[in-house]
């Protein structure tokens, strides 16, 4: 277990430090220079020189690395360029709203999807198990801001049972109906995608001998098949879902978009409208760090879980 | 066995492996004729679109569905369902390219990175696996952002974006056709290395790439899409279904069929690709769908 653990570290800290560095070539090695693109073509030198040294861009290439490498170690990623305010502390107002989007998203997606993919394996090859394969096919299929503008005009225009624009939050109420459609929205796409998880990994769980054994012993077969089964199936659910949660991020930028919400993705698109080279940078670490760390707490529960995984 | 199979040629066995596979799940059917009436329209386009795209109708803005504009126009009085059909060319030809490069680039490094094995496998499966691990619409973002939302930008954006899951798919495969006794034959005879991996792996791992090339094909779309939407998509007045659906949402509460068109076109042809590659998918793969 030692082992496996060191092993995992070490990864997350090489792939961080490799990611780090890709961003800080994307940033540097890529054409056109930082300070011209902010202030446009016709900026005089004097300007560019002055942006050029307020980025420290007129510093020795290994130099601006050390610096960006030892910043993003002890969280100081700049300023940003367009709220003067430092990055982290732009990222710590919104990160709530994504936190509790994408959890809530998380929560829809495990209570809509693991019973529909239990449902579908036990009935494998049936009428209800091809529906269900379609449905979530369908889901799959749905770029998450076309399913939110869906969501918005039948349940915000037509219906009016929601607010069209999100972001009210001033008491418990209009806090739940501000975070309703983009959760149901996000948390749709992960059900389809748990669904499907779900299905296969009890598929190949009820095959297993253990199963079998249960059903001879006379275990009613809802005992089966949700503790005997579901529990062994649940971890590599976990994992699967863990990797998707890649899947969720991007999704969320698209939401947040759509219903107008605070968030991660919003600001990064607007950092990129914007031109907000520090604050653009401070994100690709923020998301680089979101997706090592996920890795590697997906990949500590699956050793955790599973002996065999700590051998290879 | 009778002896017919052997006097086929190797294209005609492929074609009824190929017609099995899709005959194991129907609905491969269904998703094959979509895609094809989809591609088929978005080629004709120039001669059933019953209106220029780009022509402006400003007596007619905003229109409802209508005898003479069937799915009614935009803001600028230009007819949606001409839009609609010419947008269909963009999408499409992004969503092929990109995943095309993609399957080549790929399958190329994870072909070499089984076939070879020891460092550098493992060094280039972790480059892959970090690449992997990013949100690819944040990567194609940052990327399309850095290089311009030019037509080629995207689709190297796009690219790059799935490079890193045909790897994945080319190397598991290779592992285990390397050890195979037909391989070992061919190392004896003295085949190159080069002469092993593109005569005698490749097609044996051809189906799993192709799968994988229809479903990332439909998520190729679905990004391209996305990042129109975002503002990083082909510059106005080109018609794009993502761009389509970003300027329908500016008049989403008078005229919500703006944004609701293109995003059910979309959702038909990603959903068709997809049942595609899910249906091949379980005809090599029983497992998958739990036929074991």
């Amino acid at each position: 277990m030692k082992t496996f653990l060191v092993r995992r570290l070490g990864f997350a800290l090489v792939t961080m430090f490799a990611v780090l560095t890709i961003i800080f070539m994307i940033v540097r090695v890529l054409p056109g220079d930082p300070a011209m693109v902010i202030l446009g073509d016709q900026a005089d030198a004097a300007a560019i020189a002055a942006l050029r040294a307020r980025l420290g861009l007129d510093q020795p290439l290994l130099v601006q690395y050390l610096g960006f490498l030892g910043g993003a170690l002890r969280g100081d990623w700049g300023v940003s360029l367009v709220t003067g305010r430092p990055v982290v502390q732009d990222v710590l107002d919104v990160l709530p709203w994504t936190i509790e989007l994408t959890v809530s998203a998380l929560l829809i997606g495990s209570v809509i999807g693991i019973p529909l993919g239990v449902w579908a394996a036990i009935n494998r090859n049936s009428m209800i198990d091809y529906m269900i394969r379609m449905v979530s096919l369908l889901g799959l299929s749905l770029p998450a801001f076309v399913s939110g503008i869906m969501l918005l005009i039948g349940l915000a225009i037509q219906l009016r049972w929601f607010p069209v624009i999100s972001g009210n939050r001033s008491n418990l109420s209009s806090w739940a109906l501000s975070l309703a459609l983009p959760a149901i929205n996000l948390g749709l796409i992960m059900a389809a995608y748990i669904t499907r998880v779900t299905r296969s990994a009890m598929l190949e769980v009820l095959s297993e001998d253990y199963v079998r054994t249960a059903r001879a012993k006379g275990a009613p077969w809802r005992v089966v098949v949700w503790r005997h089964a579901l529990r062994n199936a649940l971890i590599p659910i976990i994992t699967i879902v863990g990797l998707y949660l890649g899947v969720l991020i991007g999704n969320s930028v698209l939401t947040e978009i759509v219903f107008n919400r605070p968030g991660l993705g919003k600001l990064i698109v607007g950092a990129l409208n914007q031109r907000d080279y520090t604050m653009l940078q401070g994100m690709m670490v923020i998301y680089t760090m979101l997706v090592v760390g996920i890795n590697l707490a997906t990949d500590l529960v699956y050793g955790a879980a599973d002996p065999r995984v700590k051998m290879s | 066995m009778t002896a017919v199979p052997t006097t086929r040629t190797p294209g005609a066995r492929v074609l009824s492996a190929t017609i099995r596979a899709f005959n194991t799940n129907k609905t491969s059917w269904i998703g094959l004729g979509v895609f094809l009436l989809v591609v088929v329209l978005a080629v004709l386009a120039p001669w059933i679109s019953p209106h220029d795209p780009l022509e402006q109708d400003i007596f007619n803005k905003l229109a409802s569905p209508s005898s003479k504009y069937w799915l009614g126009t935009d803001y600028l009085g230009r007819d949606i369902l001409s839009r609609l059909l010419h947008g269909a060319r963009y999408s499409l030809v992004i969503g092929i390219v990109a995943t095309f490069m993609a399957m080549i680039i790929g399958s190329i490094i994870g072909i070499l990175a089984g076939y070879y094995g020891g460092r550098f496998d493992l060094f280039t499966m972790q480059v892959m696996d970090i690449l992997l691990a990013f949100p690819s619409l944040i990567l194609g973002l940052i990327i399309v952002a850095m290089l311009g939302p030019s037509l080629t930008n995207i689709i190297i954006a796009i690219a790059l974006t799935s490079i890193p899951s045909f790897a994945r798919i080319a190397r598991a495969p290779t592992i285990a056709v390397k050890e195979r006794e037909f391989i070992e034959a061919g190392r004896s005879l003295g085949y190159s290395d080069a002469r092993l991996m593109s005569v005698h792996i490749l097609p044996n791992i051809t189906a799993e790439i192709l799968v994988m090339f229809s479903l990332w094909t439909a998520s190729s779309i679905r990004t391209e899409a996305s990042l129109a939407f975002i503002g990083l998509g082909l510059k106005p007045p080109i018609p794009t279904w993502g761009g389509m659906i970003r300027d329908g949402f500016e008049n989403i509460l008078d005229s919500y069929w703006l944004a609701l068109t293109p995003g059910v076109a979309i959702l038909i042809i990603v959903f068709a690709l997809n049942l595609l590659g899910d249906g091949l998918r379980d005809a090599i793969d029983p497992k998958l769908k739990g036929e074991q």
